[in-house]
């Protein structure tokens, strides 16, 4: 089964990426960006009844740093 | 002194703090990755710069998840010491052995440079070859570098004088321009400059050598 993870700085984390990127659309003449927010899309393939409690376990121990990063698993099937 | 020094794959300055341990008086020795276990009888980690892994997921994540990492873990909770610098720090934070994280530098470049430091902290083997608020010069080249905690933690790091060095002049939005920090146990120290890019006069500063001679003058082997 296929199983996406977005993966995003907690609100309030300083992301100089996300403001370089809202900069560049200001510039490119996109008016009323107010914020960009720069995230991780990671898909995994896994075994069929891999349980969601094993994912989180995965995002906890490697996929997300939970100092700085929040994340949200959907099982896509 | 005995000394381990990490190698992962993409490590690069893995030889050039064997040599400023060496230069020290330490007996130095290199670990590859995936070896499950630190040589006996070692008596500090040196966790090197480089780009681990490339810096693939995040700058650190995945060395700090390979088999060696889990000994340095054990190593740091038996009060062993541990040296991180740069992509080391880096290294440290995923670990857990120091709290905060490394993320892109505020100005979003490439920071290769001579930096001036200012001692924050002499009271660890670390830092103790150097006085409470003498400004040293280290070279800084990273591109992740820009230490943020959370106020509590903050608040924390200053109540127990856990931050060993912090910049002069701000390169990379740390937080509390902070340049390195220590663990509850003092024990653990995590620096984004390269003491040992200062370890030598062709170097073009020798500030970085006290860190080695006070940790060789701390850790005589028995």
């Amino acid at each position: 089964m296929k199983v996406r993870v977005d993966v995003m700085l907690k609100t309030g984390v300083l992301d100089p990426q996300g403001e370089a990127v809202r900069h560049a659309l200001g510039a490119m003449g996109f008016e009323g960006v107010e914020a960009v927010r720069q995230g991780k899309v990671i898909e995994l393939e896994v075994a069929d009844g891999t349980s969601e409690d094993t994912i989180r376990e995965m995002c906890e121990k490697l996929l997300a740093n939970t100092v700085i990063e929040n994340y949200a698993v959907k099982v896509l099937g | 002194m005995r000394a381990a020094v990490i190698v992962f794959p993409g490590s690069n300055c893995d030889r050039d703090m064997a040599v400023a341990f060496r230069a020290a008086g330490a007996e130095v020795a290199m670990v590859w990755h995936k070896d499950d276990h630190l040589p006996d009888g070692t008596d500090i980690v040196g966790i090197p710069g480089g780009f681990s892994f490339g810096d693939y997921l995040r700058c650190g994540a995945i060395a700090a998840k390979s088999p060696i990492s889990q000994s340095v873990v054990a190593h740091a909770g038996r009060g062993g010491y541990v040296l991180g610098v740069c992509n080391g720090f880096q290294v440290l934070t995923e670990t857990g052995l120091l709290p905060g994280a490394l993320m892109r530098n505020a100005n979003l470049k490439f920071i290769c440079k001579p930096v001036e430091l200012t001692v924050a902290s002499a009271d660890s083997a670390f830092t103790s070859g150097y006085r409470k608020g003498q400004k040293i010069t280290i070279p800084v080249a990273h591109h992740d570098g820009n230490y943020q905690v959370d106020e509590a933690t903050l608040a924390g790091l200053v109540a127990e004088d856990r931050i060993a060095f912090t910049y002069q002049g701000n390169p990379n939005g740390s937080t509390a321009d902070i340049a390195g920090v220590l663990s509850a146990n003092r024990r653990v120290l995590g620096m984004m400059p390269h003491p040992e890019r200062a370890a030598d006069p062709a170097h073009g500063g020798t500030d970085g050598v006290a860190m080695f001679r006070s940790l060789a003058g701390a850790l005589v082997t028995a």
